[in-house]
């Protein structure tokens, strides 16, 4: 039985907040296959198409037959724990600290034998169900969770030790006018978080969801407009060594082509999207680096919203999907800047979302609450890409295949 | 085709360099100590070597090639043996088959490691690809882990007791005591091993060996020239190498000696009821139970029951690791895979003074080595003989 995480006590200042420490982060190659899979929430193998053996650890040749022709498969999840250890004594700074920890011998259904983190509520030889799941490193790592849900089963040390649940943590989401605001904020609390800030924009101005927003239990107003600097630095200073999840959901989404649209739609969208990350990013990126191990509510993931067309421009909302490539390249060079502090940082991608700026567009078109909920599963499982509704999803399919083809479709109006 | 012997061919003038717990020394010193001593001993000077195999783990960034300048050889023959702890054997083998066959006449065999603070964590963080990827992000136990579940898989497999492998460990102990190099000085009670602090269960502190600096080595050449020299020696009655044995097996819970131990035994044309002692390689007990099984003392899952039925000390009915092996007298990295080769060399050729057996004349060695993700991958074994 997994003990359910008590709410941490309120921080002490005369304390030194802990160092983050990573686990091992070097990897082959070949191995880096793990987190790519990690990273969607797949469970993938290496496996050679020409004698369909499937191997681990991953190699550079079929140790079966030889080939080079390996490519990653989605796998069987089921497994057998062979043997486990608890291991008490490790010269890695990082697990030093978080001993004892437990580790064992999976025999895959899938056919490899693999060492994986094992979660308390297996018992000793029992069936298991893998996960591959990155680390605080991100690097992507095969965990034996209980066969069935089990209580309180995400709080388990070494899940909560690799993941970003919003559980007992204070997050910030940026943009209150977004239209997933609401939903989202209901989501992260329903989750277990301890608090919600939201950040709002030309407060002065009304919007639908104040009253519902302002009437929530543990969820605070601010003042918050991302292009302006001053605005980002002054929340950060109130606010900033108490945020443990960011979530910048800030965007401008307008349609138009490069001959149609405008360049004050073009600089807005610019202006709060990309810019508005690297803003936010030199006002509360140094706290959240630091606060990658402060005990149960340690700081432990970003994410960025992004328009599913970050990925390939679409001609009918140039300027704003220009702007969300841009947001997409910013937001992978902190992805790497924040691992080092052990922060994640997700993307989720959303498909044209059920709002008055995407009116004339066919269905399917993604309804706020399933963008909400898109955003918390993918914290739930400690993500680094979501691809939230339908079109999200074909886009991102399409763009592993063949990014070229999918260039082309795009500008025939697919 | 059977396998030619190894006649002619003989082991002389062994040699360990007493070991530290840590060293500001570099291998490239313990390795030249090592090399001197044996030399010494052999009455020779390092100009009278053409043969040159070499282990270690910290040599870095030179190789054996770069060893030759640095130490001021010039060998017609150059091995470097990366096995680890199966590098005493296979060294004798090569070393062996190059004498034989005249491609030298003198082969020095060395292993050396230095061990600085923090350099066993060093050393293991670049260990093998397999152990990046796929061993050390899994809480970081090292081997000490890697072999906690093997241990945890035999004894649920087989039903051994921790006091089982606790006899091992304290006959060791007890034999240390009379080998003034050894690192452990204290005697080891059960009581002692059973209650020790867990390391990465089921493996306590005294499963586990103490890493360190030391070097080892040992001369082959013809029986001709040992006798010419005034050499004590030992021969090679058989030996047995294999690598990656029993891939699809899911725990080791076998090594390569058990592929290759009835070619052992009848090149050696003897059995194991023969040995006078055994020296295996022991970085855990369990692994030394495992050696007794695959190397035909009794079935398997029954080595740990099997040792613990006899007396392991150097007065016993079965003596064992002799000098008090790794477990009491300190793994020095690949020195660790000659520790019992240079000890077997010494009793049947009976020098080897405070931890000697009685009349010890056919001694068996095994080697085990490199575990690159989840097991031991190179296992070897050989057979010495005094001469008659």
């Amino acid at each position: 039985m997994t003990q359910p995480l008590a709410p941490p006590p309120k921080k002490n200042p005369a304390r030194r907040t802990p160092v983050p420490t990573l686990p091992p982060a070097i990897r082959s190659r070949a191995a880096l296959g793990l987190a790519l899979a990690a990273a969607q929430g797949r469970f993938q193998l290496q496996t050679c198409t020409d004698c369909g053996a499937v191997q681990y650890p991953p190699r550079d040749a079929c140790h079966r037959c030889l080939s080079t022709a390996l490519v990653w498969q989605d796998q069987p999840r089921g497994a057998q724990l062979l043997a486990e250890t608890t291991i008490h004594a490790s010269p890695d700074p990082y697990f030093r600290e978080r001993l004892p920890w437990r580790a064992g011998t999976v025999q895959l259904d899938a056919g490899p034998v693999a060492l994986a983190h094992i979660h308390g509520d297996v018992a000793r030889g029992a069936r298991t169900r893998t996960a591959l799941m990155l680390d605080r490193a991100g690097q992507g790592v095969l965990v034996a969770l209980p066969e069935q849900e089990t209580p309180h089963m995400q709080d388990d040390p070494a899940l909560r030790a690799m993941g970003t649940h919003p559980s007992h943590r204070r997050i910030l989401i940026t943009d209150a006018r977004a239209p997933e605001a609401p939903a989202l904020t209901r989501a992260l609390l329903d989750a277990g978080a301890a608090h919600v800030f939201l950040g709002l924009a030309e407060r002065w101005r009304p919007f639908p969801a104040q009253p519902t927003l302002e009437a929530m239990k543990n969820v605070t107003l601010h003042p918050l407009d991302v292009t302006d600097a001053d605005s980002v630095i002054d929340l950060a200073g109130s606010i900033g060594g108490k945020v443990d999840i960011l979530i910048n959901n800030a965007r401008h989404i307008r349609p138009g082509g490069v001959i149609t649209g405008t360049i004050h739609d073009a600089s807005d969208a610019l202006q709060k999207g990309a810019l508005g990350l690297m803003r936010l990013a030199h006002a509360f990126g140094p706290a959240l680096s630091a606060r990658g191990a402060d005990g149960v509510n340690s700081a432990a993931a970003w994410v960025t919203v992004l328009p599913a067309q970050s990925l390939a421009h679409d001609p009918g909302f140039a300027a704003s999907t220009a702007a969300g490539a841009a947001t997409r390249a910013l937001s992978l060079s902190l992805r790497a800047e924040l691992r080092a502090g052990g922060i994640r940082v997700l993307h989720v991608h959303a498909g044209p979302i059920d709002d008055d700026w995407h009116q004339p567009l066919p269905p399917p078109k993604l309804a706020p609450n399933a963008l909400a909920r898109a955003i918390v599963q993918g914290l739930e499982q400690g993500l680094e890409e979501v691809h939230a509704g339908d079109v999200a999803r074909d886009i991102a399919e399409r763009f592993a295949q063949n990014p070229a083809l999918l260039a082309r479709e795009m500008e025939g109006g697919a | 085709m059977a396998r030619q012997g190894y006649d002619g061919v003989v082991l002389a003038a062994p040699f360990t360099e007493p070991y530290t717990r840590f060293s500001n020394e570099t291998a490239h010193w313990w390795i030249a100590r090592a090399l001197r001593g044996s030399l010494r001993a052999a009455g020779l000077t390092p100009r009278d070597i053409d043969g040159f195999a070499v282990a270690s783990f910290t040599l870095f960034p030179d190789t054996p090639v770069a060893l030759t300048q640095h130490l001021g050889l010039s060998p017609r023959w150059l091995d470097s043996v990366p096995m680890g702890g199966a590098s005493g054997i296979v060294a004798l083998r090569r070393a062996a088959r190059a004498v034989q066959a005249g491609d030298a006449e003198i082969v020095a065999c060395v292993a050396g490691d230095t061990n600085p603070i923090d350099g066993f964590r060093k050393l293991l963080s670049a260990f093998s690809r397999f152990s990046l990827d796929a061993s050390y992000p899994y809480g970081y136990g090292g081997p000490n882990a890697s072999f906690a579940l093997l241990m945890d898989r035999y004894m649920t497999e087989y039903g051994a007791s921790r006091a089982d492998f606790g006899h091992i460990a304290i006959a060791q102990r007890d034999n240390a005591l009379r080998n003034p190099h050894a690192l452990m000085k204290k005697p080891l009670s059960l009581d002692d091993y059973l209650t020790a602090r867990p390391i990465a269960e089921p493996i306590a502190l005294y499963d586990c060996v103490m890493p360190c600096a030391g070097a080892e080595a040992f001369l082959v050449m013809s029986e001709d020239r040992a006798r010419a020299l005034n050499l004590p020696f030992a021969r090679i009655s058989g030996t047995i190498e294999r690598h990656n044995a029993f891939a699809d097996d899911p725990i080791q819970l076998r090594g390569g000696w058990a592929v290759d131990v009835d070619e052992l035994w009848q090149m050696a044309g003897m059995g194991p009821p023969d040995m006078d002692l055994v020296q295996t390689y022991d970085d855990y007990p369990v692994i030394s139970a495992l050696q007794f099984e695959d190397l035909g003392f009794c079935p398997k899952g029954e080595g740990a029951a099997f040792l613990a039925a006899r007396d392991l000390t150097i007065t016993g009915d079965l003596p064992h690791n002799t000098s008090g092996g790794q477990l009491s007298a300190g793994q020095a990295g690949a020195a660790g895979g000659f520790i019992g080769l240079t000890e077997a060399i010494r009793q049947v050729t009976r020098t080897a003074g405070p931890t000697q057996v009685a009349d010890a004349a056919r001694a068996l060695v095994s080697g085990f080595g490199m575990i690159n993700f989840d097991r031991g991958l190179c296992s070897a074994a050989c057979v010495l003989e005094a001469p008659s």
